[in-house]
């Protein structure tokens, strides 16, 4: 029987606030242990929350960004458990009123777009993290990240296959960075996915039981265990079984989910609205004030790209990964870089310096502007394209401006034809053979000739005027 | 000349100011008197001598230098064991918090402090602020001053009783059902429940989140219109403080109350009410009218259904409030235990008494899966019908007069055996709450038994001015001596 799976992703992403949701404490990351912590965040006798603005700020533009609507009257509940990762035993969250609802995002997907809807988008607060020593006998509690803002975004059952998902979540990532609400950085649990698979015969209407796979590391890693458990699933059904509801594990040594919880021992967490905190209303005067502030977002940009500076779709979708490289490119070509050419050198020699040193483009040392200058340097002639890459090597390591590499290494491009010619003698005198090859009609060794002579101009001889020059001394 | 601790917060903060008696001569006069009575009485649960003598000194020191001591200057000042404070222990009267220490001062004891207040010390009531006779405390039992074989009320019981013993000029208390007006109605002192909102929450270890309050209890309606004044206001910590400017109330005194509407609710007046009860509260109500109120007759219908939508609504927000106190991180846990498991449950079975477990165990039942709509919600909308027929009634009066409770002072023991029973306790308090008014209860004389008895005024919400100058025109008219409890 040929099966269809059934996927959705709930993702929890930490909002880059500067302080926690609930109190004024840092939400810096690896700060020691129990550092960033006041008697709110510890759940101390008496506390109480009061609700960071600039968190309901971000998660309006992120579910504006996901095509939410926006709750008018939202409130905050608590969701009741005993773990002693959580300083209150109940952690305050959204129930039935999430800030943001009913939204979609496009992906896209070999080639063609795919609308995944989403559910909601609600705030939440971030629990503590546990740590026990090998072997057990001793946990530890860190509360740093008790607290750290986090928005839950849920999809609607709308991806069909481990390669949809990493998709969806790659293109989820790259919104939420370009709105700068947060980091996005799975290492550091700043997002982290889980997804809700099951599978179905091909043409069922009626969902089939589902599995919720939790801890994994990277997107990739997601792709692999929904992969794993699509096929996993549709082998307990051939084998006549029945798929069990249960929340598994991505073990990505082995490559396998296993067993963590059945649902027979799921929790009542008996929600009630929180007493403690005033309804959030967001007006729509305050939605419009944020929606105004939004960013261009990636698929826009990148249709923009196409169409303002005549990229390929390819190009367009490389420069607009991210809003540093996008901006970065921008910049260079207001600065005066041909669009065209100002690609080639983004996304080509400089992104293969970034990629060996291990950097990002918001690290690069070499402004925008210094990059257009090199750039109109070629195509000025003033040196050439080789030399370029050279150049461009010495501003990267440096942040010096081309101008000055130029002129302190004598990389200037040779256009004085005597200056040319005289070379263009020499190496006719030098290479008598291939001389006569040529002019018994192999063409090819044209190539070797022009190559000796940029040799001899250590690179800097303008390269059209060699041609020209050479083909002109040949003709003799 | 009347001794030190007999004076009222108003006079001695006055003669404090004034340089005519130093603080430190009102602080040891109260902490003689608490060395004469407390052991009759046991109202408090620490007494900080030195620490009030050192606030004392610093309150003079300002003084000497010609400062600003504050509005509350060189006042002796009693704090319910609820309220957290970095002096001393915060236990709330529970085992599960026995030795400890808050790492930060409630809002209000921080504003009191900035005020010149001095702090005696912390004082009884039931666990977690759970009860209507300070019975439940896991320290000690206090008794009413007027007579000792009686319950001071509660659970802010040991409030009141320092206040009635002269043990404290003026005590902070918590009310969620009737915590702060009951034990005032039955030790004879004044004792209001601000508006929901009017004061900071942020420090109080919250026992049910959309009904508590702290107020003061007081010796007359003066000193809860000046400790109000202090402690109410904005509070950037506490997101359900209202925005509203903090007023001083002591101007709204003015012993005018002419054209005022008084109404009475039909449904406080029943067989229910006792003889003795309904005629003192009757007879007060005269006094206002006296005065120059127009007394009018309204209804709340709803009334009934008070206890039973408390007891849902604060039942439930205890459950979550409550289970912070896990043994992880502070407080009580049990030495013997092998896992997180067994952690929580020999830890809370241990240290909480037993009507802290019938609340917890009560708003879990009605927070569960399935129950969720038959008890919270309905309770929920049952509260809002409550608040509805006092809106309804304030279109025809602008106070309420009920009686405070139900009855006078009961002895040790009498109601513990049937928690219904002490639950009535606060049936004439508990629509306050539900309802986020303020309301106050005023002394209006002693029963034949010797113990007093008591009126109880709401108002509208955040309308405290209106209620505090009808209770002090009935106070100033209304002729009742109520003398000194024969304690000493």
């Amino acid at each position: 029987m040929e099966y269809e799976a059934v996927i959705g992703m709930e993702v929890h992403v930490e909002i880059n606030t500067k302080s926690k949701i609930f109190c004024g404490c840092s939400t810096e990351f690896n700060a020691p242990p129990n550092t960033n912590v006041c008697p709110v965040c510890l759940g101390f006798p008496g506390v109480l929350p009061v609700l960071n603005r600039e968190m309901v700020n971000k998660s309006v533009a992120a579910g504006l960004a996901l095509n939410c609507r926006i709750s008018r009257w939202s409130k905050m509940d608590r969701k009741n458990y005993f773990y002693p990762d959580m300083a209150k035993n109940y952690q305050i969250s959204q129930y039935d009123l999430p800030l943001c609802f009913k939204g979609h995002l496009d992906i896209e997907v070999d080639g063609e777009i795919r609308r995944i809807g989403i559910t909601r988008a609600h705030m939440e607060e971030d629990t503590a993290r546990n740590t026990h020593t090998i072997g057990g006998g001793q946990s530890g509690v860190d509360f740093n990240r008790s607290g750290v803002p986090l928005l839950e975004i849920v999809t609607e059952p709308d991806l069909r296959s481990a390669k949809e998902a990493y998709a969806y979540l790659v293109t989820l990532k790259q919104i939420l960075q370009y709105l700068d609400v947060s980091d996005c950085n799975m290492e550091e649990g700043s997002l982290r996915a889980e997804a809700n698979i099951s599978v179905r015969p091909k043409g069922a209407t009626a969902f089939g039981a589902k599995t919720e796979v939790k801890n994994v590391a990277s997107f990739s890693g997601v792709q692999k265990a929904i992969e794993y458990e699509i096929a996993r699933q549709i082998q307990v059904l051939e084998e006549g079984g029945k798929v069990l509801q249960e929340t598994r594990g991505w073990d990505a040594d082995r490559g396998i989910t296993v067993t963590q919880r059945l649902k027979e021992s799921a929790h009542d967490y008996r929600y009630f609205p929180e007493p403690d905190l005033v309804p959030i209303v967001v007006d729509e005067a305050w939605e419009h004030r944020i929606r105004d502030r939004l960013p261009e977002l990636p698929m826009a940009r990148k249709k923009r790209f196409m169409e303002q500076y005549g990229l390929s779709a390819y190009d367009a979708m490389v420069l607009t990964a991210t809003r540093p490289l996008a901006d970065y490119y921008e910049a260079c070509v207001s600065a005066g870089a041909e669009s065209k050419k100002a690609a080639n050198w983004v996304m080509g020699d400089l992104q293969a310096l970034l990629t060996d040193g291990k950097m990002e483009i918001t690290q690069c040392r070499i402004a925008p502007a210094a990059l257009a200058a090199m750039i109109r340097m070629i195509e000025e002639g003033a040196i050439s394209g080789k030399i370029g890459k050279e150049v461009l090597a010495d501003m990267f390591e440096t942040g010096r401006e081309p101008q000055a590499i130029v002129e302190e290494k004598g990389l200037a491009q040779i256009s004085d034809e005597a200056a040319i010619e005289a070379i263009v003698a020499q190496v006719i005198s030098d290479n008598p053979a291939q001389v006569e090859q040529y002019k018994a009609g192999k063409e090819k060794v044209m190539g070797f000739l022009v190559g000796q002579v940029m040799k001899a101009s250590r690179g800097k001889a303008n390269p059209e005027l060699v041609n020209r020059i050479l083909r002109d001394a040949l003709k003799k | 000349m009347t001794a030190w601790h007999e004076k009222t917060a108003h006079e001695i903060r006055d003669l404090v100011r004034r340089g005519e008696v130093t603080a430190v001569e009102v602080t040891k006069s109260y902490l003689d008197r608490i060395a004469a009575v407390e052991s009759k009485v046991d109202a408090y649960t620490q007494v900080w001598s030195d620490y009030a003598l050192e606030q004392a000194a610093a309150v003079d020191g300002r003084v000497r230098r010609g400062e600003d001591p504050g509005q509350m200057a060189g006042v002796p000042i009693a704090l319910k064991e609820v309220l957290c404070t970095q002096h001393g222990f915060t236990t709330c009267a529970s085992k599960i918090l026995e030795g400890f220490r808050s790492p930060y001062d409630a809002t209000v004891v921080r504003k009191l402090a900035q005020a010149g207040a001095v702090f005696l010390g912390k004082v009884n009531m039931d666990e977690f602020a759970m009860g209507s006779s300070t019975e439940n405390s896991a320290i000690k039992t206090t008794r009413n001053p007027w007579n000792l074989r009686c319950v001071p009320g509660g659970s802010s019981g040991g409030s009141a009783a320092a206040v009635a013993a002269d043990m404290c000029a003026v005590s902070l208390g918590s009310d969620t059902g009737g915590s702060i007006r009951q034990p005032a109605c039955l030790c004879g002192c004044v004792g209001i429940k601000p508006t929901y909102g009017r004061v900071s929450r942020y420090g109080l270890v919250a026992f049910a989140s959309s009904l508590d309050q702290i107020g003061p209890l007081t010796k007359d309606v003066q000193d809860a219109a000046l400790t109000l004044s202090v402690i109410c206001g904005k509070d950037p910590l506490d997101a359900t403080s209202a925005d509203l400017p903090a007023p001083d109330f002591t101007q709204a005194l003015t012993g005018d109350i002419r054209g005022l509407r008084v109404g009475m609710p039909r449904e406080c007046f029943t067989e229910a009410l006792g003889p003795e009860m309904r005629e003192k509260v009757v007879t007060a109500i005269d006094v206002l009218r006296q005065q120059g109120a127009e007394v009018v007759e309204v209804s709340l219908p709803h009334s009934e259904y008070a206890i039973a939508v408390y007891y849902i609504i604060c039942t439930a927000e205890a459950s979550a409030n409550l289970a912070r106190f896990d043994g992880v991180r502070y407080g009580f846990r049990h030495p013997d235990v092998k896992d997180v498991r067994e952690m929580y449950v020999k830890s809370k079975s241990a240290a909480f008494g037993p009507e802290v477990k019938r609340r917890i165990m009560l708003g879990t039942y009605v927070l569960s899966s399935g129950y969720y709509d038959a008890y919270y919600l309905k309770a929920q909308k049952v509260r809002r019908l409550i608040k509805e027929d006092f809106d309804r009634a304030f279109e025809q009066c602008d106070i309420i007069a009920t009686p405070t409770s139900p009855t006078p002072a009961f002895e040790f023991g009498a109601k513990t055996a049937d928690p219904l029973e002490m639950y009535l306790s606060d049936i004439y308090t508990i629509s306050t709450n539900l309802a986020t008014l303020p309301g106050i209860s005023l002394p209006c004389g002693l029963c034949a038994s010797g113990l007093p008895a008591a009126i109880q005024l709401m108002a509208r919400p955040f309308d405290e001015a209106t209620l505090l100058r009808a209770a002090h025109c009935y106070e100033q008219n209304s002729g009742i001596q109520m003398g000194k409890p024969p304690i000493a």
